[in-house]
């Protein structure tokens, strides 16, 4: 499929016609830079650095969710469409056992005694959705594993359905207020009430980074990080080197469930807010980043997230909130138009 | 009793039958190889010995314990290990990475050690490539890559399926001198091969296999000079 929409891209663009559209793509993106540049200048530099700092913020949280979709789409070559409902999952679970911990806003537990109980909600987050996560793949996905590729894609669909369901029916339909117990308090960059970089950015960037790469080194030394490649990259194969498949599928479901849980968490206390279906749009997105990056590359999918976070940021920032998902869906179409394997897509040939 | 017996082995694709009562075995020390035309069954027999899959009859021994229902990640553990039809390496894995994949399951580093040292003394191209990715490899290279893959669980039986296909003559000369080299070291070997005439006069004794069912056996020599055989496979 890839080969044809390469060749389609050629012929594409050595037609006549295709130089035209070039060219119209190069003069949209030209006159767009040169709108931001100067919204940029007139806006000052302390607000540029405060629109980044969001935008590492929240390409940090897509790209928590878009190394799950990426692996796991490594590794079986599915879109999970349930994992950006398990990435909201996160969030659910972290918000019910807040209180559990004594965690309130404005509550007798803060400062540094916030670390401890936030850590372990963060944990016990993950992990619950880890655990849903290998259930879905037990008991949706593998039964379906030698079956048309979009069976298993439609039950993806329908698990997505039955996680906003459940969690529908557990907090109903509204925007659930999320305390926001992280610190307020920041580095003022333009005097008292001008542009900040707050804790919680920072927090937020921090965690996503010690979780990457936690990710990476995990991927790259152990084992199971091994056994893990080899399978994305010839699942017969590893079977004949006495990798047991099916635990290596499930710890890759359970891996990708961790980070998204922990991003569902890291959105609610950002955030302040969170709601059942928020995982729809949260999980698109993160999809468009990994796709971005080169869709079962696991670096391409954290450059992905951060390159879209700071694209929305900038779009919300300088632009208006209403053009941003146009924009990152655009991007989508133009990246699988013109490099259908991604920024930094696999570039090895397979003989 | 045989170091590997295959008894009546059937098997399926859906509902085409690839097997019809397959009955082969290999000895200790031996080179023992199957040879038929495209389709025969060669790559199916191999595959349901490593536990690709699973006859719906028929047995499988090894080394005395009944593999028939073994699962094909346990099969590797057991001594048996395949080096695959299309060589099916991890293009994307440096070939030093590669060779440890091999070696997955064994927990002694010392004796993985010995043994890498080993397979770069049998194929030196490999050690002057050992952070090159697989994928970027020359098929010859990557044929040789397969093999010491395959070397590197320390096999008791090893499993080659068409060594040779897609080879330059020289490169197939090549890796036919190493086939006798390693079953020198005392790895029996079960060789599937398209190259009939290779197979026959590396292997002391070979099974011809025909649209699922074995047709015919003897020792290599035998086959070699067999008429019928001459006539389909060796093209005399």
């Amino acid at each position: 499929m890839v080969s044809s929409v390469a060749n389609a891209r050629t012929r594409l663009l050595a037609g006549s016609r295709g130089k035209l559209l070039n060219a119209t793509l190069f003069l949209i993106i030209a006159i767009a830079v040169i709108i931001l540049a100067t919204k940029v200048a007139t806006l000052g530099p302390a607000y540029f650095v405060q629109i980044l700092v969001y935008g590492l913020a929240n390409g940090s949280i897509f790209a928590l969710i878009a190394l799950g979709y990426t692996m796991v789409y490594g590794i079986v070559e599915l879109i999970n469409f349930a994992h950006g409902d398990v990435f909201t999952l996160g969030g659910f679970i972290s918000l019910w056992l807040l209180p559990t911990f004594g965690v309130t806003e404005g509550g007798s537990v803060s400062g540094a005694g916030l670390i401890l109980p936030l850590l372990a909600i963060l944990v016990i987050s993950m992990v619950a959705c880890a655990v849903v996560n290998v259930t879905i793949e037990r008991v949706a996905y593998r039964p379906l594993r030698h079956a048309p590729r979009l069976t298993p894609l439609i039950t993806a669909v329908g698990m997505s359905f039955v996680l906003e369901g459940v969690m529908y029916l557990w907090r109903g339909p509204f925007n659930l207020h999320y305390p926001n117990v992280l610190p307020t308090a920041g580095i003022e960059l333009g005097g008292a009430n001008g542009p900040a970089i707050g804790f919680k950015d920072l927090a937020v960037i921090a965690i996503a980074i010690v979780l990457m790469v936690a990710l990476s080194l995990f991927v790259e030394r152990t084992k199971l990080g091994k056994a893990m490649r080899a399978t994305a990259q010839d699942r017969d194969a590893a079977q004949l080197m006495g990798i047991d498949i099916n635990r290596t599928i499930a710890a890759t479901f359970f891996i990708g469930a961790l980070l998204a849980g922990a991003g569902g968490m890291i959105f609610g206390l950002y955030y302040n807010t969170i709601t059942f279906d928020q995982g729809f749009t949260a999980g698109l997105v993160a999809f468009t980043a990994a796709v971005f990056g080169g869709i079962g590359n696991i670096q391409g999918a954290a450059l992905g997230g951060l390159v879209i976070g700071m694209i929305q940021s900038l779009s919300d920032g300088y632009f208006d909130t209403a053009w941003t998902q146009v924009l990152i869906f655009a991007i989508l179409v133009l990246v699988l138009v013109f490099r259908p394997t991604g920024i930094l897509g696999m570039r090895v040939p397979e003989k | 009793m045989a170091l590997l017996e295959l008894t009546g082995i059937d098997a399926l694709y859906g509902r085409v039958r690839a097997l019809r009562g397959v009955t082969i075995a290999v000895d200790q020390g031996e080179v023992v190889a199957l040879i038929g035309s495209n389709g025969a069954g060669k790559t199916t027999t191999l595959r349901t010995i490593s536990g690709l899959m699973h006859p719906p009859n028929g047995s499988i021994m090894f080394d005395g314990k009944d593999i028939t229902r073994t699962p094909a990640h346990k099969i590797v553990g057991l001594g048996i290990c395949q080096s695959p039809e299309g060589r099916r390496l991890f293009p994307r894995m440096q070939v030093i990475d590669n060779l440890r994949m091999g070696a997955f399951l064994r927990k002694d580093p010392a004796g993985v050690q010995k043994d890498m040292d080993r397979v770069f003394e049998l194929f030196p191209r490999l050690k002057e490539r050992t952070t090159q990715l697989a994928g970027t490899l020359s098929g010859g290279e990557q044929q040789m890559l397969a093999i010491g893959r395959a070397l590197m669980s320390k096999p008791k039986l090893l499993m080659l399926d068409e060594p040779s296909l897609g080879l330059a003559p020289i490169l197939v000369e090549t890796i036919f001198q190493i086939v006798r080299e390693i079953n020198a070291q005392g790895i029996p070997i079960l060789l599937v091969e398209q190259n009939a005439h290779k197979a026959l006069e590396v292997a002391h004794r070979a099974y011809v296999l025909e649209t699922g069912s074995i047709v015919k056996t003897g020792s290599g020599k035998e086959l070699l000079n067999s008429p019928d055989v001459q006539r389909a496979y060796l093209g005399i």
